[in-house]
């Protein structure tokens, strides 16, 4: 947004310049081994503090649900809250540029390492911690349901529906989505007071 | 392998990512099944195994997964005759499957920050708040648990029971808990 006045009060933490914001997330991509959302998390609302831990969780509510590649999406929103449709460029020419030049270096040498034992072992071993990075990403931001509109007992029981449909029965992604999601949101509605705290 | 692309097998290229990139929600990887049966299958412009890699370099290096379209484009041109139509293929990939969901969440996202007090754009951010946290630690227990239930996939789980503690408790670098990974992994200890 170019008029950012209400929404950020003046002594709040923000990225100084459209290379600031390319930059920032050019550092953020290019440690997201596994996955880049843990690093944005740690970076952006721990060290950074660009964003609180209530409002990265709806950023990224939004990022997720909208079509496209989530972290993309995500840089997409921050950059274009701060610079308009130029900052929405640079975060996500930021997530993008370097990564793909790594990605294309790594196919050329991919087929002299791809059997190598030790090298697949390397990147098992990153899978296993990517898979804690994530996990923790989401325990990390759970406490943002103690402020929930529903109250901690609803909230945390639709979490575990959800995580119950993916994680265990397996359920494709949209459906839960859209069900508990949908759930989730109507809920939502009906305890929310109708003018804005 | 080799083939040959006309102008107009370039444009249905492109013209097949355009249409996928609204259809990818959760991530480009949800589209993998129908680009595999496009590209592979139907079209014969990729062998399996290029499709295979281009995923899984995608997931080896750092960045966003949706690198992997990138990469089978590339391939495409690769197999078409060179690395002018690499670029290509990879730009015209890339670019098909990103730019109506970045539109899309341009708009979007513009039009809740503008609307951002109405109580159903209140709604919407804070109702989905549970569920994607919920995803968070769903997709965390997937990746961890990718090669089944089998017992004697315990270090694994071990790792990465470990790593969620670290992360969720103190403020060690990222970095070095995935270099400790590799290094268990290169050394064939997990």
């Amino acid at each position: 947004m170019m008029s950012p006045p209400e929404a950020l009060p003046q002594k709040r933490p923000q990225p100084q310049s459209l290379t600031d914001l390319f930059l920032s997330f050019t550092i953020l991509a290019l440690q997201g081994f596994g996955g880049v959302l843990a690093v944005v998390q740690r970076d952006l609302v721990e060290k950074k503090r660009w964003l609180t831990r209530e409002e990265f969780v709806e950023d990224w509510a939004v990022a997720q649900t909208l079509p496209g590649p989530n972290v993309v999406n995500l840089s997409l929103m921050i950059g274009s809250r701060y610079f308009g449709w130029r900052g929405a460029l640079a975060g996500v020419a930021g997530m993008l540029v370097c990564p793909l030049l790594v990605v294309l270096c790594l196919a050329l040498v991919y087929t002299r390492f791809a059997g190598d034992p030790q090298v697949a072992g390397a990147l098992r071993g990153m899978g296993a911690v990517a898979a804690g990075l994530i996990t923790a990403t989401g325990l990390k931001l759970a406490p943002a349901l103690r402020r929930h509109p529903l109250g901690v007992p609803l909230s945390v029981a639709l979490a575990l529906a959800c995580f119950a449909g993916i994680a265990l029965a397996r359920l494709p992604l949209v459906y839960v989505l859209f069900a508990v999601g949908g759930l989730a949101c109507v809920l939502t509605y009906r305890a929310l007071p109708e003018a804005a705290a | 392998m080799s083939i040959a692309m006309d102008f107009g097998d370039w444009l249905s290229l492109f013209a097949h990512y355009l249409a996928l990139s609204l259809l990818t929600v959760g991530g480009a990887v949800s589209a993998a099944p129908d680009m595999h049966r496009y590209l592979v299958d139907e079209r014969g412009w990729l062998t399996d195994a290029q499709f295979s890699a281009s995923i899984a370099i995608a997931q080896s290096a750092p960045g966003p997964n949706v690198l992997f379209v990138a990469l089978m484009g590339w391939h495409v041109g690769l197999n078409a005759g060179g690395l002018g139509p690499a670029v290509l293929g990879m730009a015209l990939c890339l670019g098909g499957i990103m730019l109506p969901s970045t539109a899309l969440a341009y708009f979007a996202t513009r039009w809740g920050h503008e609307n951002r007090n109405r109580r159903d754009v209140r709604a919407f951010k804070q109702g989905m708040t549970p569920v994607v946290i919920a995803l968070l630690v769903a997709t965390g227990w997937i990746l961890a648990t990718g090669n089944g239930y089998r017992l004697d996939n315990w270090p694994l789980w071990l790792v990465t029971a470990a790593a969620t503690a670290i992360v969720w408790r103190t403020k060690v670098h990222l970095l070095w808990l995935l270099a400790a990974g590799a290094l268990l992994g290169w050394f064939g200890l997990v």
